[in-house]
């Protein structure tokens, strides 16, 4: 479904990502971790298709099409959805009507007819009981005033509503108490299908616990150094990422 | 936020919507302005001698006043003997009795922007007052307003019909003197609606004035009176529209409103005057002076305004608060991109007792433009436990624009409270980045973010204007987002 080949990245002309390869198939759920400034953010920002960073060398494509020739909103409409790290509020923008103009921006692509509003209202509803969120929410702004695991709920809410094909999951797990990353792991667990891959970025094993991976890599200094299955992330547990010759502190201080 | 090169030209493409221009014959002066052109506008309008002399008094005060030029916008100056006065549609003979003797051109001109005149396509709940050039073409809804015992209809008409209500309230809020264009708009104004409220009664419908200028090198001068006697309500709307040309032409209008004891007037104005091409050339000089006088107990004045139009704007909507418990109110959106300018805001004068006023303030700046809010809360020594709250807020899009806010407290009362909140934002990358990952197109996030920040106003126009608004917004939005 997504193959990464040489990805080179960079932000403000310093390079982060130097030299990604993944190849991720449908029906897979691929975790990466990595220490702080390990550039496991940057990824994700990159294959969405955050006009901050450049890439500079190397190629991305998804289902076999050329991605990184598509602008963020096409790359949206392809499949590819981000969970942010740090949702960003829209005062005064309803989150029920963000949701409708996204899931309509979705259907137009697809040849199919837009949702009314008493529709997706009621769509809308029946998901956000599964994220746990009271349905008042899609009444308020966008994310305003929302507390960080509420942010992080409505970023699931918004995946399970645009069922994409790839879903990029940035931290999601940050944050959040142990109740909440109970919900939203059960949020995505619902979102694994054969049809379907999941790439989370996580500085931590935890969420693993909830969200059993397929593959684990371990990024650092830009490259992934190290892939393996699930134990892959239990022993970066045990033994931290030392073992394999990653300074975390100075990782992070490159940054 | 890069939009690719086609579709930014794409976007540059699509112009002002109302900018056609429609032919028809037209009465129209000589450019240049002097007293015998007062004298022969007031023939054409069968005036009483009260109001000529009334309209030359205001000249030649007008002949000693200067161009204001404190506001923060910059144009040529004026060529005041290079416009016409007045511009007529060339009527068969004398003017239409009905809508039915309306010249059918006129009519289509009406339909295309919106505004069906027709009988059966009348707009539901909606009486309209069509104003074309100098001149009013016709009202819709007239029987069922005068059975609720509403005069509503072209000032020039009132002037003949009501000449007893018009010379006690015409000059009563804006005397002619008041400023340069209000003394120009004194002199020479046209036409404009007259609307006034028996006591107690309820406006059974919304009333709304379609101001269209069509002709060439003329000025409008529209003047606008309404009364609301005691204990009733009135919600009324204006619209405007003009077509697209390469000179700059003069709009300088005069509104008055009055509210005695109890009485409500909710006045609301959706503004899209051709705002010059995105080089900056043609559009509107849009400098207007509205104010309301609540002059009774308990009277309360609200303005509206969703502002998009115009290459300059002077304009602000003011509130003199002289009945105790008399509320002022003033809902602003406005709206500048490419090189339009605005300088506006309002003035609440409390008086009386217990009077409080509201100023929400919302400004959008895109392109290279230049939005400022002005604005003077002011409260006299009598004014006992007044209030105010003002809230500006300032949204730039893109990094070439300018925001300014230029806020003004008076107060001569110790009991008066104050509260004013100003904030200035950017449509952010982050807010942008958000919604295009969820498949939204830059165009459409844009407006859908403007939109939200404009939310607080946009609840206090009538719900079908509110929509209309939204849409407006997002027409003069176009282009801004590449």
């Amino acid at each position: 479904m997504l193959s990464i080949k040489n990805l080179h990245a960079s932000v403000e002309g310093k390079e982060i990502l130097k030299g990604i390869n993944l190849e991720i198939k449908a029906g897979e759920v691929h975790a990466i971790m990595g220490p702080n400034g390990s550039g496991k953010s940057t990824l994700s920002q990159v294959l969405a298709g955050n006009e901050a960073f450049e890439v500079t060398e190397g190629e991305v494509t998804l289902n076999g099409e050329n991605l990184l020739e598509l602008e963020t909103e096409e790359r949206a409409r392809e499949g590819i959805f981000l969970a942010f790290q740090y949702p960003v509020e829209i005062p005064g923008v309803s989150n029920l009507q963000f949701l409708r103009t996204a899931v309509n921006a979705m259907r137009t692509h697809r040849g199919e007819p837009e949702m009314n509003a008493a529709e997706f209202m009621k769509l809308a509803k029946e998901v956000s009981k599964q994220v746990d969120l009271d349905p008042a929410f899609l009444k308020r702004g966008v994310n305003e005033g929302f507390s960080g695991g509420e942010k992080k709920r409505n970023e699931i809410l918004q995946a399970l509503l645009l069922q994409p094909k790839l879903a990029i999951l940035d931290e999601t797990d940050s944050g959040l108490d142990i109740d909440a990353l109970k919900v939203v792991s059960d949020g995505v667990n619902a979102l694994r299908a054969e049809d379907r891959a999941i790439l989370m970025v996580t500085h931590y094993q935890r969420l693993l616990n909830h969200i059993v991976p397929d593959y684990v890599h371990v990024l650092a200094g830009g490259r992934i150094i190290k892939s393996g299955g699930r134990e892959l992330a239990l022993e970066l547990e045990e033994r931290g990422y030392g073992w394999l010759g990653i300074k975390e502190d100075e990782a992070a201080a490159a940054n | 936020m890069a939009t690719t090169d086609k579709e930014v030209k794409e976007l540059i493409k699509r112009e002002y919507e109302h900018g056609f221009v429609t032919e028809i014959e037209a009465d129209t002066f000589e450019p240049g302005l002097n007293e015998d052109v007062i004298r022969r506008l007031s023939k054409i309008k069968q005036e009483p001698e009260f109001m000529l002399e009334w309209r030359l008094k205001a000249y030649r005060r007008w002949l000693e006043m200067d161009d204001p030029t404190w506001a923060h916008v910059d144009y040529p100056r004026i060529d005041y003997n290079s416009i016409s006065y007045y511009s007529a549609p060339k009527k068969k003979e004398d003017m239409p009795q009905s809508l039915d003797e309306v010249d059918p051109e006129l009519l289509r001109t009406y339909e295309k922007l919106g505004i069906p005149l027709h009988e059966r396509e009348k707009l539901a709940g909606v009486a309209v007052d069509a104003v074309f050039d100098s001149v009013s073409i016709g009202t819709t809804f007239k029987e069922q307003l005068a059975e609720a015992g509403v005069i509503f209809c072209p000032i020039s008409e009132a002037v003949q019909k009501y000449p007893e209500l018009v010379e006690k309230y015409l000059g009563s809020v804006v005397p002619a003197g008041d400023n340069f264009f209000a003394a120009l708009n004194s002199a020479v104004f046209s036409d404009g609606s007259f609307v006034y409220i028996p006591k107690g009664v309820r406006c059974p419908l919304e009333l709304s004035t379609y101001f269209r200028i069509n002709a060439a090198n003329t000025g409008q001068f529209e003047r606008t009176l309404i009364v609301a006697d005691a204990g009733s309500y009135v919600s009324y709307l204006e619209g405007c529209t003009a077509p697209m040309r390469d000179e700059n032409q003069l709009h300088a209008a005069v509104v008055e409103l009055v509210a005695l004891d109890d009485a409500q007037i909710k006045y609301s104005t959706v503004q899209n005057w051709y705002p010059g091409d995105e080089h900056g050339k043609g559009g509107i000089y849009n400098f207007v002076t509205k104010r309301g006088a609540c002059q009774g107990r308990n009277s309360k004045i609200s303005w509206t305004q969703v502002e998009t139009g115009s290459a300059v704007t002077w304009k602000y909507p003011s509130c003199i608060l002289k009945g105790d418990n008399s509320v002022g109110e003033f809902y602003s959106v406005a709206l500048t991109h490419n090189y339009q300018q605005a300088d506006t805001g309002t003035k609440m004068i409390h008086l009386g007792k217990n009077t409080t006023s509201t100023i929400i303030s919302k400004g959008i700046s895109a392109g290279r433009s230049s939005n400022a809010y002005r604005g003077l809360v002011k409260f006299q020594p009598g004014a006992e436990n007044a209030r105010n709250f003002t809230q500006c807020d300032s949204l730039l899009i893109g990094d070439r624009c300018g925001a300014h806010t230029f806020p003004y407290i008076e107060s001569r009362n110790k009991s008066a409270i104050v509260e004013h909140e100003a904030t200035t934002s950017k449509v952010s990358d982050e807010q942008m980045f958000l919604c295009r990952q969820r498949g939204i197109d830059p165009e459409q996030a844009v407006s859908m973010i403007v939109n939200g920040f404009c939310k607080e106003v946009f609840k206090e126009l009538p719900m079908e204007f509110a929509v209309e608004a939204g849409k407006l917004l997002e027409v003069s939005l176009e282009g801004s987002v590449g």
